[in-house]
């Protein structure tokens, strides 16, 4: 084999080979054109704070999907954990807890409920997709059973203590130099990932759990421990995220965040994340969130009928993913 | 079937693999195929099969012209690929994979399986195989699953077989049957296509031998005109000297580790053996005798009922690879695509994994630090590649275990066990594996060289320790071993 011409054939990337690199990028991009062209109001400021803050919630728990499906699993049970582990900071704060303890418990049981799923994946040896249904199911009952099927409402109102009021507020209304603190969460918490998972022995094994386990296993990476970390670090985002709809909302709902897995699951999908684990980037997921919320925003401006919504939703994942498999 | 192939040319992207490539095929013989890993034997190959298209070329099948669109196409001409990569169901049953894609129906699409189990079992006894019809390929040894893809090719009217590398999983008795099968076909008038890496075997079952090197032909001789050295210079294109590099400047020290009563149930009993710091032990066995067993319990992979492990004199607990690794353990494992390398990521991935201690401060991982030891590890080991990017997919065989010796070699092991290290890798990579090996042992490493390759054993080792059915029948030294004296401790018999 000729040595020179191999290296020239693979140092030169194509074209083609960018599109495949930042194609949900350049989706986003297309989108955002074609959207601003027909709506005046989609590119105003405020329209797009807006819609940073929309992409906040399906963006912080899709930072979490992202790391289970690198490590080759899938987590269903985050809409779950964020209406179970959102009604137990609502109960506490209604229990004359103070509302900030309330909150880090609350991010607490989020971590421990993803553990029980990284358990069951784990010592359990159930398939990820079974493990995190069984925990969804149950996470989902348990968040009825604590409120009796009844949302808890007024929470800000029984607040007494100043401070408290303020920061269980500032979660999901504050804002900061105009820009709503949710949005800013957004992005602190992509640097935070993109961080760990480029830049840290952590994101090393997490990468090589997902890209073969046996091999990583060998060199000392211990499995169990990685994946049981994964899915806490998911069971957290979703009960962030948990903490700051019911800020924005005040109240919890046990019906809370239904159907969040999916779109977080499309998300990592749109942003090329190979569902079989070990390849993708967090660069992905947050176009592939950007592009879900500038569908849902620009849709709703245009006016185009919510059932007419998911198929063009439906339309836009599948070509996404479809130009993706070039390999 | 008579097939002739004349100046065939083949890229891919902007990498030309065929430059004037050719072969020639006669009726009812036994041809060697023979070239370095990337020397275009498997292209070729394919080029005949319909797997890949010919950028130019002239392909003759019987005098007529033939341009294959696929396998199935080549298949029905008579043409059957058995490939190295074994291409089966695990799920389903050794049946089910035999006839997959052909089934014998009884008419609208309903299986006719006592047919198809009659017609199955007739293939099997022809081969000599014995291997239960109904039992799911998952649950068969990789040695099994290979007979089953053989009996598949034999399940269509072959008249021409192509195998590349088909005894790379195969015990002995397995191969003895293959051997026998290819040539009672060869008498029907079948030609085989035989493509290995083992000399042995090109010498016990070819006619003819041709020779690849750089995607271009070389040569085409009678077995019987040619010795080893011979094939070795035209596929190298240069003289490799010694076959096995020479050890020296290797002081032997003291005893690195022991092991002493290791019992697994059944699968070993009361082993005992130590390596000292510089020596090469080597392993040899049967397949099956439980030589990588052993290994991987004492790497920690394998939970064993009973014995100790000392390391330096002291007794180890291990209980994981991280406790092997901690005690001064480094394992190549036997199954480097599947154990020994993250193959979709690039070596700088795959040799960071195993030293992330070394490159990290605090859990980040650092660039310069990375760079370093992925720049040495690839001068070092002379790993052909474009830079540390380089995913191990596309790397031949031999620099995808030259990735797998540099990850384990910066941990700095005490202890280098070796399983299969030169499995499915071409005469000049072999070589330089060899070297590796020795430079480690004078360094001090304490190597367990395990191998199904006699030759290897008795080159590389100081020490031959010959496993039969989980028992260690014998430790003898290198200087007064020859293969009859393995051949015979590792079929259970005694000196």
């Amino acid at each position: 084999m000729g040595n020179t011409t191999t290296t020239t054939a693979l140092n030169k990337k194509s074209w083609t080979s960018y599109i495949g690199e930042y194609g949900a990028f350049i989706a986003l991009i297309l989108l955002v054109v074609v959207i601003s062209v027909i709506s005046p109001e989609f590119r105003t400021a405020g329209n797009f704070l807006n819609l940073l803050r929309q992409a906040t919630f399906n963006g912080l728990i899709a930072f979490g999907m992202t790391c289970v499906i690198l490590s080759d699993g899938i987590d269903l049970s985050v809409g779950s954990t964020l209406a179970l582990s959102a009604v137990i900071c609502a109960k506490l704060i209604m229990s004359g807890v103070p509302a900030i303890l309330a909150m880090i418990i609350s991010l607490i049981s989020g971590m421990f409920l993803g553990v029980v799923s990284g358990l069951l994946v784990t010592k359990g040896k159930l398939q990820p997709f079974i493990a995190t249904l069984i925990t969804m199911t149950a996470y989902r009952g348990l968040a009825l059973i604590l409120t009796d099927g009844k949302p808890i409402s007024n929470i800000a109102k029984s607040i007494e203590d100043r401070g408290n009021q303020f920061a269980f507020k500032l979660i999901g209304k504050g804002n900061f130099c105009n820009v709503p603190i949710p949005a800013i969460l957004l992005v602190f918490a992509l640097i935070v990932f993109f961080f760990v998972l480029n830049k840290t022995t952590f994101g090393r094994k997490v990468y090589a759990t997902g890209s073969n386990a046996k091999c990583a296993k060998l060199v000392g990476v211990n499995i169990t421990k990685t994946k049981i970390i994964v899915y806490a670090i998911s069971g957290f985002m979703a009960a962030l995220t948990g903490l700051i709809l019911i800020s924005r909302l005040d109240s919890a709902q046990p019906t809370l965040g239904e159907g969040y897995e999916l779109d977080a699951i499309a998300a990592v999908a749109l942003g090329g994340t190979s569902m079989s684990g070990g390849r993708g980037k967090i660069t992905g997921t947050i176009a592939g969130v950007l592009i879900i919320a500038v569908l849902n925003n620009g849709m709703n401006l245009l006016e185009v009928s919510t059932y007419y919504q998911d198929v063009i939703k439906a339309v836009v994942i599948l070509v996404a993913v479809l130009s993706d498999r070039k390999r | 079937m008579k097939i002739e192939m004349k100046g065939i040319n083949k890229s891919f992207g902007s990498n030309q693999v065929l430059k004037d490539a050719g072969f020639l095929l006669e009726d009812g013989e036994v041809h060697a195929l023979m070239g370095e890993n990337g020397a275009g034997k498997s292209t070729l190959m394919k080029i005949l099969t319909g797997v890949y298209t010919r950028d130019s070329g002239t392909v003759l099948v019987d005098g007529q012209e033939v341009i294959y669109k696929s396998p199935q196409e080549a298949e029905k001409a008579g043409i059957v690929f058995i490939y190295q990569e074994l291409n089966v169901l695990f799920d389903l049953t050794v049946e089910e994979n035999l006839f997959m894609g052909k089934e014998i129906t009884k008419g609208f699409g309903i299986c006719d399986r006592k047919a198809m189990r009659a017609k199955a079992q007739e293939v099997m006894d022809r081969m000599g195989v014995n291997i239960p019809i109904n039992a799911v390929m998952s649950d068969l040894s990789v040695g099994q699953q290979q007979m089953v893809e053989i009996c598949k090719a034999l399940m269509v009217d072959a008249k021409v077989l192509i195998m590349d590398e088909p005894t790379a999983a195969l015990t002995q008795s397995e191969t003895e049957g293959l051997f026998r099968l290819i040539k009672s076909l060869r008498e029907k008038g079948v030609s085989i296509v035989y493509i290995s890496h083992r000399m042995e075997e090109i010498f016990e079952l070819c006619d003819r031998i041709t020779i690849l090197r750089d995607g271009t032909y070389v040569d085409t001789k009678y077995i019987k005109d040619i010795n080893m050295d011979d094939i070795v210079r035209m596929m190298i294109g240069r003289e490799i000297g010694e076959r096995y590099p020479k050890r020296e400047g290797i002081t032997i020290g003291d005893e690195v580790i022991r092991v002493e009563g290791l019992t697994k149930g059944k699968t070993f009993r009361d082993v005992n053996f130590s390596v000292k710091a510089g020596e090469v032990l080597g392993v040899s066995g049967l397949m099956g005798a439980g030589r990588t067993e052993i290994m991987q319990a004492i790497f920690g992979n394998l939970p064993y009922d009973s014995g100790k492990v000392y390391i330096g004199g002291k007794e180890v607990r291990i209980k994981n690879a991280r406790d092997a690794i901690n005690a001064g353990i480094g394992f190549i494992t036997e199954d480097r695509k599947t154990e020994g390398l993250l193959l979709e990521k690039s070596i700088s991935d795959n040799i960071v994994l195993a030293n992330l201690d070394k490159v990290s401060d605090k859990g980040v991982v650092k660039k310069n630090k990375v760079n370093d030891i992925v720049k040495k590890g690839i001068e070092e080991f002379r790993i052909k590649c474009f830079g540390p990017q380089h995913e191990c997919n596309n790397l031949s065989g031999g620099n995808q275990q030259k990735v797998v010796f540099a990850k384990w070699v910066y941990t700095d092991p005490k202890i280098l066990i070796l399983d299969e290290p030169t499995r499915g890798v071409d005469i000049g990579a072999k070589k330089e594996i060899y070297s590796v090996i020795n430079d480690l042992a004078a360094k001090g490493v304490a190597i367990i060289l395990v191998s199904s390759e006699l030759p290897e054993v008795l080159g590389m080792s100081d020490r031959i320790m010959v496993v039969h059915e989980g028992h260690i029948t014998g430790i003898i030294d290198a200087a007064e071993a020859d293969q009859e004296k393995v051949m015979t401790l590792a079929t259970g018999g005694t000196l």
